[in-house]
């Protein structure tokens, strides 16, 4: 039973991680007032880059960086429509949600002779391992660390409290000579950044390979853990633990031992994200600016 | 002019111009304002004042022209320039970050720092309640923007600005949101700031505080410039047709009231807010066939809150809303609609029109469902048009023939004209107008005016919701004042006290 | 001068120019991994043209795209973003399959109940979504993923269900023929109609019947589009819908229903969805749902038909066309010159991108207007 527990707690750090790293991605994005539907692409690039490299270079740390490069570089494309060209929002995300998978299953034909699939990396991320079942993936631990951090940054740094205001009011930020597009430029890179890291945080350490359904809709439901946690990463960190925590269930109830098909545990974790935002969306404050592309002089 | 005296300007602007597409905001507008002094800068809505003053603050390029700062040429790029050239500017919607605290929304952009980039909030604070005892400009320092009230939002305004080291202070409409009392208060404060060696430019269109404050006041119509005055030498109406280039009556003209029975009658309503809080608390009121009802007040005091609910927008928490005798408290907005009761909404672009429809579409949009703009479901499109051509025509929304344009083309005046129209043509028993002048040019402004004294002479009963007093005072035959959600006093508008009514705004007992 | 700006602020214009660009896109894409643009456009054009069965597998792979791409356009005309199609139309097709295999109905009437048990199921899905963001202001873009999710694994549940699973295999029985709308199907299977068509006298017919799963589809999916066209702009319906759409508050204010508005405005689209997944089932080869590890991609594919079509209900059938044509004109660049038929998808992705920055066609002329403003005064 304990050890049960423990299992319990093993997977659902190693499911969180991921999720977290591309909702703090999501929670810097918006916090400046730009929604970026487009996370689960850049999760899938970041995936592809990590266990691409990672295979050839048999280094996952030389991986994980490459993932959060990929991710940032496909990240500049969102930037350019939504901040300079003042693009829908939403449609450019969805854009980046074609381009991503489209670009990652083409490379990956091109490097692995055709396969939809990579070949399994020879080492995975380090786990700490604390004793039998029981142990932790470093990309949780790099997630506590960057969830200390964006807080830190948010909430007690200038670039923080500029990021904050371009969010919620651009045209006082403006005003007052902050440079609105530099700071969403940013921001947009430094989230496809984080969820590149969390793309690879699956493909180097979830699981050790990238395939077309490496991610599915996980960058989805950390826009979700986003909504839950309010905008600010100490709560987007809770939200993706409890959705980890439904995916580890799914885990450790679906090994047969249990009478609930596979199937129907599979949903619990887009069930329970529903669940989750009936229950607490009527009270999330989203930033004011969020998803309104800001133009000089159109007050 | 000689060297000598351009010493005496802190700011000179000459031959700017400035275009937005196609359109000329500014043609050749020149402008000198002398240091230490408080300078008015007059004109229409429209006339491209605050383009002027967004130009010399950076926030746009002029397309011609130079702007001269203490003697020097200078290239303002950006707000960075003009912040560095002792420049600073209090917009007429305020620049605040809500959620923000009043010390972090004056340090945003000059951060103290301590190792590059960590923030010392407490510095900063220090400094800035210096500042408010040096000018007599109070604030509580950590209370969140969203939570203060209009009067110091403004004052954090003016201490940004004085943060920044500004030496030269623009004001864009700064009384628009005050009461009389607290327009008091700004020009006292405006007057120790220049005599403290700030020069001032402030915006405006109102004659009585240029006459009030201003040393010098410049004139522009239509972007294009007309005069600069001493304001000891000339009166109101001189100013007045100065700014619209003909003369103009500055009292609206109609007949005396013949008032019938009340016909939309609200008892002791109490209506909350999404935070649950009471906006409107046990509030009474009548209004008469035949009269025009001013409701007086200070933005949020519970007039939005008032017209949500009789639009049935919002639900009643309490009391009843009467329209001829019928409840219509807590239905849908469709059944205020059915009741008789029509509205101009206060945000003609959000709640008035939908944009991207076509003049056609939103003449219909509160009776698309009914004969003979439609049946069993099928539109009449040429029911619909015809209906519109006939409006238009009616109503002189220009540009004639405009019915299959989208809304969005037509200017603020006309589509003001185009839902005046439309609420008009209800026939309604009850025409609620809120802010139904705000952004309109002085042409447009008289002919709404008429509008709502005809309605009133057909015999319908009219609310008027306006922040402008002077609004309230020409054109209502009675004058309800609002304060804290309750109607504090009920005056006939003939002979009323401007002052009087300022204090009861403001929270004052009745004489 | 005039006449450029003027093109420029033309939607079709913006749309044209992004198709432009996803090609030139593409072509770089290919060129730096090392293929001949030239010959890999070539071999899709080929892939399209060279042979009628080519054009008629299009045709055929159009019509749920049509379907879908009429879901989301109509959705986002009343301001909406319908991604949850994806999942209504894996609905569709689980409703057809247990519709068209479990009830046994004559031949024609048999398809239009399968057809409105579809639409109905996947209304229902839609109505979900419609209610989570009226009622609880839930994102529709997030719900509809997760239900896209959900419908996914209830695809594979209703698999594993004793009485539709067909055993060895990991999919459903097909659907009883009775349900199909393949065109000709009882003549062209017929000892009779194989003569005729093999008889090596009419080439194309035989090439497209006996070959292809031509079927009455793409007839409902037009049809579809104009009944669609029409509801939103000659029904007081289509003119509430479109009203909250272009602007929700106004339409509130005007005594119009925005939550039910929001709710119908769903269901109808996940309807049509719906209706994409029973042709989909009685339309062609395999006719059954087999166990799904990925979206379809019916939903998906239909947003990209819905922007390219500008959200216009008669131009989503060109724009499903185009697509249709792109993906299946792909796979012959991978079987002739070996080059992954993803590159498709960074196409059509590089499209969407345009799209989504048209808005910088109209800054252009803009630029355009201002300079040319500024030489006429001066």
């Amino acid at each position: 039973m304990f050890s049960n527990i423990l299992l319990a707690v093993t997977i659902t750090f190693m499911y969180a991680a991921p999720l977290i790293l591309t909702a703090l991605g999501g929670v810097v994005c918006e916090r400046s007032g730009v929604v970026n539907i487009g996370l689960e692409g850049m999760m899938v690039i970041g995936a592809f880059a990590g266990a691409c490299v990672g295979y050839y270079s048999a280094n996952p740390w030389a991986g994980f960086l490459a993932a959060g490069l990929a991710g940032g570089t496909l990240a500049v494309l969102h930037a350019v429509a939504s901040v300079t060209f003042k693009a829908n929002q939403t449609v450019s995300g969805v854009a980046l949600n074609f381009i991503g998978p489209g670009l990652s299953l083409f490379l990956c034909r091109m490097f692995f002779d055709g396969a939809t699939m990579s070949k399994p990396v020879p080492r995975q991320m380090p786990k700490l391992a604390l004793g039998g079942v029981f142990s932790i993936d470093v990309t949780f631990i790099i997630a506590i660390l960057f969830t200390a951090l964006t807080w830190f940054i948010l909430y007690k740094t200038k670039w923080g409290l500029r990021l904050r205001a371009v969010g919620e009011h651009p045209a006082a930020a403006d005003t007052l000579g902050v440079n609105v597009y530099a700071v969403r430029y940013a921001a947009i890179i430094l989230s496809g950044m984080l969820a590149g890291f969390g793309g690879a945080s699956q493909s180097l350490a979830v699981v050790s390979l990238f395939t077309p359904t490496v991610i599915s809709g996980q960058g989805f439901i950390a826009m979700a853990a986003v909504i839950f946690g309010k905008w600010t990463p100490h709560g987007a960190f809770l939200a993706c633990i409890i959705f980890a925590f439904a995916q580890a269930m799914v885990v450790m109830l679906g090994g047969g031992a249990s009478s609930i098909s596979p199937q129907l545990l599979s949903m619990l974790p887009y069930l329970l994200t529903i669940l989750v935002l009936v229950l607490f969306v009527g009270k999330a404050v989203a930033p004011k600016a969020n998803g309104v592309p800001y133009e000089k002089g159109a007050r | 002019m000689s060297p000598a005296a351009e010493k005496d300007y802190a700011v000179q602007m000459r031959g700017i111009s400035k275009y937005f597409g196609a359109f000329c905001a500014l043609n050749n507008v020149q402008l000198s304002v002398e240091k230490g002094s408080i300078h008015a800068l007059l004109g229409e809505n429209g006339a491209g004042k605050s383009t002027l003053m967004n130009i010399l603050y950076g926030l746009y390029q002029a397309d011609t022209g130079e702007i001269i700062i203490n003697g020097q040429r200078e290239n303002i790029k950006n707000p960075n320039t003009a912040i560095k050239l002792g420049i600073g500017m209090v917009h007429q919607h305020f620049m605040l970050v809500e959620p923000f605290t009043v010390t972090q929304n004056i340090m945003l952009g000059m951060e103290k720092t301590r190792f590059g980039g960590i923030m010392d909030e407490a510095a900063t604070r220090v400094e800035v309640q210096e500042l408010s005892q040096r000018y007599g400009l109070y604030i509580d320092p950590d209370a969140k923007v969203e939570d203060i009230s209009v009067g110091m939002q403004q004052r954090v305004e003016i201490l940004k600005a004085l943060y920044r080291g500004a030496e030269i202070l623009i004001l864009d409409e700064p009384t628009a949101v005050l009461t009389p009392q607290e327009i008091g208060e700004l020009i006292h404060i405006m007057r120790k700031l220049a005599e403290d060696g700030k020069t001032i430019i402030i915006i405006t269109h109102k004659l009585g505080e240029i006459k009030q404050s201003a040393d010098y006041c410049t004139i522009i119509r239509r972007g294009v410039y007309i005069d600069t005055v001493d304001v000891q030498q000339v009166d109101e109406t001189q100013l007045a047709s100065m700014m619209v280039g003909r003369e103009v009556k500055l009292t609206v003209q109609k007949e005396a009231a013949h008032p019938g029975p009340a016909v939309l009658d609200i008892q002791d309503l109490t209506v909350e807010d999404s935070r649950g809080i009471d906006r409107v608390r046990k509030l009474s009121l009548q209004v008469h066939a035949g009269e025009i009802l001013g409701i007086a007040g200070i933005d949020g005091n519970g007039q939005k809150e008032l017209i949500e609910a009789i639009m049935n927008m919002v639900p009643a928490k309490t009391g009843k809303i009467l329209v001829q005798g019928k409840e219509i408290q807590n239905h849908a907005p469709a059944d205020t609609l059915d009741a008789g009761v029509s509205t101009i909404p206060e945000d003609r672009h959000k709640h008035g029109l939908v944009l991207d429809f076509t003049v056609a579409e939103n003449f219909v949009i509160e009776n698309f469902k009914k004969v003979p703009y439609s049946s069993r479901g099928i539109l009449n499109l040429k029911e619909i048009r015809s209906h519109a051509d006939e409006l238009i025509e009616k109503f002189d929304v220009r540009p004639a023939g405009c019915a299959p344009n989208p809304v969005r083309g037509l200017s603020g005046g006309n589509q003001q004209k185009l839902i005046i129209a439309r609420e008009v043509d209800n026939n309604p028993h009850v025409l609620i107008a809120v802010q139904p002048t705000r952004g309109l040019d002085v042409g447009a402004i008289e002919y709404v005016h008429k509008a709502l004294i005809e309605a009133r002479d057909q015999g319908k009963a009219v609310l008027l919701v306006s922040l402008e007093l002077d609004e309230i005072m020409d054109v209502s035959d009675r004058i309800a004042v609002i304060y804290n959600g309750t109607i504090v006093d009920i005056l006939e508008a003939a002979g009323a006290d401007e002052n009087h009514i300022g204090l009861l705004m403001a929270g004052g007992k009745k004489e | 001068m005039k006449q450029i700006e003027k093109a420029l602020r033309r939607p079709i214009t913006g749309i044209f120019i992004s198709i432009f660009m996803g090609l030139i896109v593409g072509a770089v894409v290919l060129a730096i991994a090392g293929y001949n643009p030239v010959a890999a456009y070539g071999a899709m054009l080929r892939g399209v043209f060279s042979k009628p069965k080519y054009m008629v597998q299009v045709l055929i792979r159009c019509t749920p795209l049509i379907l879908t791409g009429l879901s989301i356009s109509f959705a986002f005309k009343t301001g909406m973003f319908n991604i949850g199609a994806e999942g209504q139309a894996i609905i569709g097709m689980v409703t057809a399959v247990v519709v068209g295999y479990c009830v046994p109905l004559p031949p024609g009437i048999h398809f239009i109940v399968v057809a409105v048990a579809s639409m109905t199921a996947a209304a229902l899905w839609g109505a979900a979504v419609g209610l989570l963001k009226s009622r609880f202001g839930i994102h529709e873009v997030i719900s509809g993923i997760m239900l896209n999710w959900i419908a996914l694994y209830l695809n594979n549940y209703m698999i594993g269900m004793a009485w539709l699973k067909k055993p060895q295999t990991e999919a459903s029985y097909e659907v009883l023929e009775s349900s199909w709308i393949v065109m000709l199907q009882n003549w062209k299977t017929s000892t009779a109609g194989r003569e005729w068509l093999l008889d090596g006298s009419h080439p194309i017919l035989s090439d497209v019947l006996i070959k292809t799963d031509l079927n009455y589809g793409i007839f409902i999916a037009i049809a579809a589009a104009a009944v669609i066209w029409f509801i939103l702009n000659r029904t007081t319906k289509g003119y509430e819908m479109r009203a909250v759409g272009a602007g929700s508050e106004a339409a509130r204010f005007a005594g119009i229903r925005v939550d039910r508005n929001i709710v119908q405005s769903l269901a109808i689209a996940g309807a049509l969805a719906g209706l994409a997944g029973a042709i989909v089932i009685t339309g062609a080869m395999p006719h059954r749902i087999t166990t799904l590890t990925a979206q379809p991609g019916y939903g998906f594919d239909g947003i990209s038909v819905a922007l390219m079509a500008n959200t216009s209900p008669l131009g989503v059938i060109a724009s499903a066309l185009l697509f249709s044509g792109l993906q299946y004109g792909g796979s012959a660049i991978q079987a002739e010159l070996g080059a992954p038929s993803e590159i498709i998808n960074i196409v059509i992705g590089t499209i969407i991108f345009f799209i989504a920055m048209s808005g910088a066609f109209k800054m252009l002329a803009d630029y355009l207007e201002k300079r040319r403003g500024r030489t006429d005064v001066q």
